[in-house]
């Protein structure tokens, strides 16, 4: 019984630092294009795998990604670098033509001229 | 014409660069996704050098010299004239449909999957949703897997009609059957709880193979099977259903949901079964099908803000179960003690609440609050037999889940107190237990979002009758590449046997009750305890629009303790502990295949090895077919503008042999025949929300000759109902009813 306690104190201080933490958390919201549930897959990995983002959700109709990043590791550019890198354009950041033409048929988006 | 020709030549002479290719891809935008433009031409502006896209919408001509301006046109897309500076650079055209003279619509609608393999999930999980669930001849939760092959339905028993599931060739108590979360068959409701759940009450079905998830519990061994039921804040305002069968059967459902504010939705469904006809097909004085009723009735309460994060279900309901069943001549209000007869009266509280919490901020961290309490009252005699059980259950969790670093590796972690007090009557003799737990469990996820994935939990549970142990369970998903997935997955799971519960179908027999007590805590038994390992291979051979893949699923369940269940001695049922090996290996090959929107087709091949160390020997368990087949081919039309539409489904399945154990010192344990049962059923849509539907069950009209051992004789000790492998009821024909008002 006392040791379920000790456990279950853990896991909640584990989840209170986890959200308290010394990190600095901010929120951003930018656009990415793209189309479907594969590029939302592609979009996603190329924003965490950006140190220091935790969370990135890209909707797919608006083409809205959703980020929770610590703005005292990353410059929120290094994210538009890192997607455009995955092929996908952002406003600040364009992905090369080439990276462009490899996509997935379904992830071919519009690009703007 | 000719200088054009001339020019190439000389081009391709002269000019190096005319050796290249301009290439390119011609795409369209459909809904959410970019598809490919077959057949499209494309040629240099007054040229006659053209050329047309492939099925991929890929295209290659070579490059003109003399024109930089190149025409892409296809019937119902405007017509585009693109000047390209640098043909060397692959060209992606969209095209936009013409709307000034569209000819007929073309809709674009990809059908949603009535069965839904898992890809993303790191589980093996098939979810069934509610198309799939129309397809069901009928009526409640215990007959929704009659199109799924992943699941068996077999026959419980001669008297009460009851379906009994099985996965990886263990009945139900070896699955956690849960209900939005929470346990919900377990314990006395095992034999019949599946038929208290309405059929149209079911939102969707998701059946995971193998261990399972250490939060919902550790009782599942062989998977779990959870039920989401109708949202109000989802579901059709109102709704009604009604079936009858030429067996007798009729079935009411009505649902009303409504908005009481923007938070609050609240929803009302009724449900109303009954079979009052006397029905005696096989002429041996027993009825085919009970006499029954059921009132059903569930009141839900939805709650959801989603600005704030919160959200939340309030559950209450009631149902009261009536089923007689026994000799046709049997009159329960005359006390006959020469006629068989049985009644089984169950009443059924259930209440729930739920409630979950994500920090708006940081929506990667949520609480969550389910607490349950239930009733489960039955009382039955089954000729000079009595089995009364009274269940109360308590069920609370508390979860929490976050992330660790980034959403790539989130946890849910929490802690969960279950209740359980039985008070069961056996003949004359009280068996009265409390089981209570206190759990605290943790579950990593890791997902790269690509092709790795893995989830590890442990929990440890401190239970007055299993004592403190821990149950861990992990899985894994690889995917070599994206159109092949491969799973795995190992854990433990263990379960307090409630003997009589589970083993219902002995009170119709007279067979002696044999409990060889070893001192344990449950019924003098020990606690169940099994490892199941799993692997899985899917490869997806086609998608987009025609859909094709391959499953292979293998799973071992290993138990190292187990109450075994002898039924091998005539005249005599005994529980023991095992003493020696059990296991349940199973194997399901199954391809699924649609080829357009309108035809599909699902095959599979099952073997089970379900074997166990009874006193008699090392044997196949008994009903349990080595070999199953199963073929579903469904059809359904393109739904009009107003909603019409054709469905219909053919389902076959092939239960091979069986053993059978001893009846009598005359008639030794033997395999039955193979056998075939084919269903079908077709739908009428007179506009969306209007369908009428009939169906065939048992075409071929196959039923077991002798279902019940000793019919003219109930009272002698060779009596049985419970060794039913085949149908008791022959061809049936059935019709009903869907309208959203």
């Amino acid at each position: 019984m006392k040791n379920l306690f000790l456990y279950v104190f853990f896991c909640l201080s584990l989840g209170l630092q986890a959200q308290t933490g010394n990190s600095k958390k901010e929120k951003a919201q930018f656009e990415v294009v793209g189309n479907c549930e594969m590029c939302k897959k592609r979009i996603e990995k190329a924003a965490l795998d950006v140190k220091g983002v935790k969370m990135a959700n890209w909707d797919i109709p608006s083409n809205q990604l959703m980020l929770i990043y610590n703005a005292q590791k990353l410059d929120i550019l290094e994210v538009h670098n890192a997607i455009a890198q995955a092929g996908h354009d952002t406003k600040k950041a364009t992905a090369n033509d080439e990276v462009y033409a490899n996509l997935p048929l379904c992830c071919l988006y519009e690009r703007k001229q | 014409m000719k200088n054009s020709l001339i020019t190439l030549c000389l081009a391709v002479v002269f000019n190096s660069q005319a050796q290249q290719q301009l290439t390119g891809k011609v795409v369209f935008r459909a809904t959410s996704e970019t598809e490919a433009l077959a057949g499209a031409s494309i040629y240099w502006l007054n040229t006659s050098l053209g050329s047309t896209t492939d099925d991929n919408g890929d295209f290659s001509i070579p490059i003109a010299t003399d024109q930089s301006r190149l025409v892409i046109s296809y019937i119902g897309f405007k017509t585009d004239t693109l000047t390209i500076s640098d043909p060397s650079k692959k060209l992606i055209h969209f095209m936009r449909e013409d709307d000034s003279n569209s000819l007929d619509e073309i809709t674009l609608a990809q059908r949603k999957k009535a069965v839904q393999k898992s890809y993303i999930e790191t589980q093996n999980i098939l979810t069934v949703n509610s198309a799939e669930l129309l397809k069901a001849a009928c009526c409640n939760l215990s007959e929704s897997f009659e199109t799924n092959p992943a699941i068996d339905v077999n026959f419980s028993d001669a008297l009460t009609g009851t379906k009994q599931i099985k996965m990886l060739g263990l009945t139900s108590p070896y699955l956690l059957i849960t209900e939005e979360n929470i346990p919900m068959v377990r314990g006395a409701s095992q034999a019949y709880g599946l038929t208290f759940t309405p059929g149209p009450w079911i939102e969707s079905i998701q059946i995971t193979k193998g261990a399972g998830s250490v939060v919902n519990g550790f009782e599942s061994i062989a998977g779990q099977i959870n039920t989401e039921l109708q949202k109000p804040f989802t579901a059709t305002p109102r709704f009604i259903n009604l079936f009858r069968s030429a067996n007798g059967r009729m079935e009411f459902n009505g649902h009303l949901n409504s908005a009481l504010n923007d938070k609050w939705h609240a929803g009302l469904y009724l449900h109303g079964n009954q079979r009052n006809q006397k029905m005696d097909q096989n002429k041996d004085g027993f009825l085919d099908a009970p006499l029954a009723q059921q009132f059903n009735i569930l009141n839900r309460w939805q709650y959801t803000d989603a600005e704030k994060g919160w959200v939340g279900f309030v559950n209450l309901r009631f149902m009261n179960d009536e089923k007689q069943v026994g000799q046709v001549a049997f009159d329960p209000q005359k006390n006959n003690s020469t006629i068989w007869g049985s009644e089984i009266k169950t009443r059924r509280w259930d209440t729930a609440f739920k409630m979950g919490y994500v920090i708006p901020e940081i929506p990667y961290t949520s609480f969550g609050f389910q607490g349950a309490y239930s009733q489960h009252d039955q009382e039955a005699y089954f000729g000079n037999r009595r089995y009364d059980i009274l269940q109360d259950s308590g069920f609370v969790n508390l979860l929490y889940n976050s992330i660790i670093g980034n959403t790539n590796n989130t946890f849910k972690s929490g802690i969960n107190f279950s209740y359980d007090r039985y008070q069961e009557r056996v003949d004359a003799k009280n068996w009265d237990r409390i089981d209570r737990t206190v759990a605290a469990f943790f579950e990593y996820s890791y997902d790269n979002k690509e092709n790795f994935s893995w989830v590890g939990g442990l929990r440890i549970d401190q239970h007055n009758n299993l004592g403190t142990f821990l149950t861990p369970r992990m899985h894994l998903r690889y995917l070599p590449d994206p159109k092949t997935i491969l799973r795995a997955s190992v854990g433990a799971g263990r379960k307090a046997a409630n003997i009589f519960a589970e083993n219902q179908t002995l009170f119709g027999t007279n067979r002696t009750i044999n409990i060889q007590n070893t001192g344990g805590s449950i019924y003098g038994l020990d606690p169940e305890k099994a490892w199941n390992y799993g692997l899985s291979l899917r490869k997806i051979l086609l998608s987009g629009d025609q859909n094709a893949d391959i499953t292979i699923d293998y799973y071992i369940t290993q138990f190292d303790n187990q109450v075994v269940v002898d039924w091998e001695r005539p005249t005599e049922i005994s529980f023991y502990n095992l003493d020696g090996k059990s296991r349940a290996n199973s194997l399901q090959i199954s391809f699924d295949y649609a080829p357009s929107n309108t035809w599909s087709y699902r095959f599979a091949y099952k073997n089970y090895d379900v074997k166990t160390a009874y006193r008699s020997g090392f044997l196949q368990r008994p009903l349990q077919a080595q070999h199953r087949y199963f073929a579903n081919v469904g059809w359904e039309s393109i739904t009009t503008d107003k909603g019409k539409q054709w469905r219909w489904d053919f389902t076959y399945h092939g239960v091979g042999k069986q053993r059978v154990v001893a009846q009598n010192d005359n008639m030794p344990s033997k395999m039955v025949a193979a056998y075939t049962l084919l269903n079908s059923q077709l739908t009428r849509a007179f506009s969306a929300d209007f369908e009428i539907y009939a169906g065939l069950e048992n075409i071929g009209n196959y039923t077991q000759a002798n279902p019940i051992i000793e019919a003219d004789n109930p009272f002698a000790n060779t009596f049985d109902t419970a060794q039913v492998y085949a149908p008791v009821f022959g061809r049936m024909i059935y019709t009903g009813l869907r309208w959203n008002l």
